[in-house]
């Protein structure tokens, strides 16, 4: 999927679906493992408020199911969503999949209702480091998910890995980097492990990662995804060329996107809200026929212009060289036309240099 | 020449270490004799300061006037720590006796014996007692012959008393009537009057405790402030009953207060003698004294906004405590603030803590350090209380610190405890002796800025809490002292510099630059923390670079929440002092100067 394949203004849609069979360590996502008897009703509202939605929306160029674990759910019940919106032709249409859960009918189903692309939470190839996260995938299902990708001819497959477990050591961290490459994605999306409050993770400080550790493996993600043809084109998002994330430049262009689904955000016209948390509250607020909004807020020109610049940063594009002031100016290099962009060390110490932006 | 008119008097002090119970027998000879009745006894009435009751000691002297079998007692309250001797001592020139008040369960203990002493060479009679003989772990025989033996005052004249209960506390009033001379004094003779403390009272300006030796005192006379050297009208006498009872004049021999008009407690400090203006005395009574500060610490706010604050705070409370000094200080490393001079660790402390508390101040205090004599290469001599003061050491001739001669009185197990501690300290001994088989006093010089460190609470850890100190000031010595710098990034931090003896040099310079390292956040750059004597590092370490800081998830949710924490992260900025390209959070400042922990 290249960004010139679609001639629109961009637009995008993300639908969240809230249900998972197992609560990873770490996560902190809104996602509940107990209320699956919800899937039918809250697919059916979420179908609800897209139609309502549609009305307004310019075509759509990017759809992203995200989670929670979409593909828990059946694949007519997303498709049941994307039937109801205004699809610009040639839009990005992504889900995000747990490869448990993975089978070459679903994959067949999502390629039928024109999914394009895949995005499958590996987080790690080593089985004790995956035990450390709180996963249960077995790393040999993920060749099979891959596998049914292929099969399906969905064109564009992204895989998500995680550094940085106490548990993983620089070798482990290696190996999975060199195991994704050999699977051949289009895009490889690399996080730093993140203790949350609240979670078992970020409740035991004992087991949250060494910064220091983090680091090595960061730079060692870089070298290696750099090596095997990946570009980096924000700080933890690698793609082939012409495989960069669409619906998720949106988000760093500061695009436009509507939410669908309970703790959904949306932007639109300089206005961000959020829908309501939990899946019961959606369901409730739609079937009464109320906004599911939870919260808003509308920046001024000058909090905009400074989001715009600290989300610019975060990516290849960069930021005009006199928003840089001179003692952080070594962690960049040039970009494009007067920009400076984050060299991979200055990406690891993105919030100091955002705090040091000034406006231009 | 003895006094003619009224009931005889008796003025008297009670002696005593904290918590051998003056404060209730105090409160038990005011509802004996009447003064105060018992229900609206308010439990330690002469401890009226918040923190004093707080703390269990009298900071300020107070009195009052009690009569008992027709004649008029004094009692006259002194302040119970070390850092006030000199109140003490003008204290015990208001009376003629002193009632030594000792724990039946403790003896007695070092500073008791101190002031004891200083009662014995101003002739004073010498009362003693001890109380608490109602609880079960009271020795009265062992005491009392540990009394005869130390003070040389036959054991039969100890008596025993239960302040809590009341018991012997009559008899106690009977043998001070009988065994304390009156006052003398020559009522035609011209006014002299001694101040023995004074305080600042928002409504009426300074109050002053005063004791008539000669002349009379009235309302309405013009008066010389001999020593100050001002003249102030006497707007009201009066007695403390001890509620306060305006009269017409105080003649000799008695005690009460002066209200003169007075705005600043400096124009009437203790020791100072007040005379008439138009029949003025020679001579002032001998023993004045200018108490000279002898801890000294920077006082900084916490918020750089509240300097101005701090600066009104201590102005307001020097008109109360004419002992503090202090006078605009800038550091490198903590803003704007103040130097600030005391008369000791307590003192200093409880100024601290009275800032805060009564004026509602966050402050940074600065290690204390005591005054330094320098002789420089040109012969020039300098006071230094502040080490970034210290002229470079190429250019010091020699320095000397000031020294003490300290007395601790513990049980004979302690002795070597003791004695480690006081040699740690760079202390020599001068002499040991038994009060008892049980209880030894030793005696050694050591140097001030030992004995403000942690001294006292480290006697009191290694003796169980059973040794108790007194001290003396004993001039100063030369010694071979260095300052120790603190470099962040090679930049001085002055807060951090500290004078120290040559063989402590480097464990300070060990200590302070470790417990820096695990207080300053990382940088985006290598910090080194080192130690310094001169150009020469004697303690090294480094805070690496910070290598992450970045969030490593940012999609459609995330969006709002980065920037608000950007935005937090900003702030944060903002309440960090730069050292030079070093950004270090005030706590850090504040946790690193709690040397004791």
């Amino acid at each position: 999927m290249t960004e010139s394949a679609c001639a629109s203004p961009a637009f995008g849609v993300y639908c969240h679906i809230p249900f998972c069979t197992h609560r990873c360590d770490y996560c902190a996502f809104a996602t509940w493992t107990d209320r699956s008897h919800l899937i039918d009703d809250y697919m059916a509202s979420c179908r609800r408020q897209a139609r309502e939605l549609a009305a307004g929306m310019p075509p759509v160029t990017s759809v992203f199911f995200g989670g929670g674990t979409p593909n828990l759910v059946q694949p007519s019940l997303l498709g049941d969503v994307l039937a109801e919106l205004p699809l610009a032709e040639g839009a990005e249409i992504t889900v995000e999949c747990n490869p448990d859960l993975v089978t070459r009918e679903q994959m067949q189903a999502y390629g039928d209702l024109g999914v394009n692309r895949i995005s499958l939470g590996v987080q790690s190839a080593v089985p004790h480091v995956l035990d450390a996260l709180g996963r249960r995938h077995d790393p040999p299902m993920v060749a099979a998910a891959v596998d049914a990708v292929r099969q399906a001819g969905i064109g564009q497959l992204n895989l998500d890995l995680i550094y940085g477990s106490q548990a993983e050591s620089l070798p482990d961290w290696k190996r999975t980097l060199v195991e994704a490459i050999d699977l051949g994605p289009d895009h490889v999306s690399a996080y730093g492990l993140t203790p949350e409050p609240g979670t078992p993770l970020g409740d035991d400080p004992s087991r949250h990662p060494d910064e220091d550790e983090m680091a090595d493996k960061y730079l060692l993600a870089d070298e290696l995804l750099a090596r095997a043809g990946y570009e980096i084109y924000e700080i933890s998002n690698w793609a082939r060329p012409g495989s960069q994330c669409r619906h998720n430049l949106l988000y760093w262009r500061q695009g436009a996107y509507v939410g669908i689904g309970c703790a959904a955000h949306s932007h639109r016209d300089g206005r961000r809200y959020w829908s309501v948390r939990t899946p019961e509250r959606f369901i409730a607020a739609i079937s009464a026929g109320t906004s599911p909004m939870a919260g808003s807020e509308e920046l001024g020109p000058d909090e905009r212009r400074t989001e715009a610049l600290q989300l610019a940063l975060r990516t290849s594009v960069g930021v005009p060289v006199g928003a840089v002031p001179g003692d952080v100016a070594h962690l960049l290099e040039p970009a494009a036309e007067g920009r400076l962009k984050l060299t991979a060390r200055g990406r690891l110490l993105a919030n100091e240099v955002a705090v040091r932006l000034s406006l231009p | 020449m003895t006094r003619q008119e009224g009931p005889p008097i008796r003025n008297f002090s009670i002696i005593a270490h904290i918590d051998h119970g003056k404060s209730t027998l105090s409160d038990r000879i005011l509802e004996l004799t009447g003064a105060v009745e018992e229900r609206s006894m308010r439990a330690q009435y002469l401890d009226s300061m918040e923190l004093e009751r707080e703390r269990g000691i009298t900071i300020k002297a107070q009195n009052v006037r009690v009569s008992w079998r027709r004649h008029t007692l004094h009692l006259i309250d002194t302040p119970g720590h070390v850092d006030f001797g000199y109140e003490v001592s003008r204290s015990l020139a208001a009376c003629e006796g002193v009632v030594l008040l000792v724990d039946a369960a403790q003896g007695i203990e070092a500073q008791t014996l101190a002031n004891c002493y200083l009662a014995l060479e101003s002739d004073l009679t010498i009362v003693p007692v001890l109380n608490k003989i109602d609880l079960p772990a009271a020795e009265p025989d062992l005491y009392a012959s540990e009394i005869e033996r130390v003070l040389g005052i036959d054991s039969s004249e100890v008596l025993a008393i239960s302040a809590k209960t009341g018991e012997g506390v009559e008899a106690l009033l009977d043998a001070i009537i009988e065994r304390i001379p009156p006052p003398g004094g020559d009522p035609h003779a011209p006014l002299q009057a001694l101040i023995f403390d004074s305080h600042f009272d928002q409504y009426r300006g300074v109050v002053s405790s005063v004791r008539v030796m000669n002349g009379r005192l009235c309302a309405g006379d013009r008066l010389r402030f001999m020593h100050a050297g001002g003249l102030h009208l006497s707007e009201e006498v009066g007695l403390r009953l001890p509620a306060v009872t305006p009269t017409d004049a105080l003649g000799p021999g008695e005690v009460g207060y002066l209200i003169a008009g007075i705005k600043d407690v400096a124009e009437a400090r203790s020791g100072e003698t007040v005379t008439s203006a138009s029949e003025p005395a020679d001579v002032p009574l001998a023993g004045y004294d200018d108490p000279k500060p002898m801890v000294f610490c920077g006082l900084y706010p916490v918020d750089g906004d509240e300097y101005p604050d701090l600066r009104d705070a201590l102005a307001k409370l020097r008109l109360n405590d004419a002992s503090v000094t202090f006078e605009p200080e800038t550091s490198g490393a903590l803003g704007f603030g103040f130097r600030c001079g005391f008369l000791g660790l307590l003192h200093m402390e409880i100024v601290r803590e009275r800032l805060e508390r009564e004026f509602g101040l966050s402050l940074i205090a600065t290690a204390p350090s005591v005054a330094y004599r320098v002789r420089t290469d040109d012969d020039e001599e300098l006071q230094v209380d502040n080490p970034s003061d210290l002229p470079p050491a190429g250019q010091i001739a020699e320095i000397a610190e000031p020294m003490l001669t300290v007395s601790v009185l513990t049980p004979s197990a302690y002795t070597g405890a003791v004695m480690d501690l006081c040699q740690s300290r760079r202390g020599s001994m001068t002499s040991m002796d038994y009060l008892s088989p049980e209880r030894v006093e030793l005696r050694y010089e050591l140097p001030l800025a030992e004995v403000v460190t942690d001294f006292f609470d480290q006697l009191k850890s290694r003796t169980q809490g059973y040794a108790s100190l007194d001290y003396d000031h004993a001039g100063y010595r030369a010694e071979r002292l260095v300052r120790v710098d603190i470099l962040l990034n090679s930049e001085p931090v002055d807060a951090f510099s500290a004078i120290c003896h040559r063989d402590g040099a480097y464990p300070y310079g060990k200590a302070i630059t470790a417990k820096l390292a695990e207080l300053i956040p990382r940088q985006l750059f290598d910090v080194p923390i080192q130690a310094a004597i001169g150009g020469r590092i004697i303690a090294r370490e480094t805070v690496k670079a910070k290598r992450k800081d970045v969030l490593s998830k940012c999609y459609g949710g995330d969006i709002t929440r980065k920037r608000k924490l950007l935005e937090r992260q900003k702030e944060g900025k903002k309440r960090m002092k730069a050292i030079g390209r070093v950004e270090v959070p005030n706590e850090a400042f504040v946790s690193a100067l709690r040397l004791d922990q």
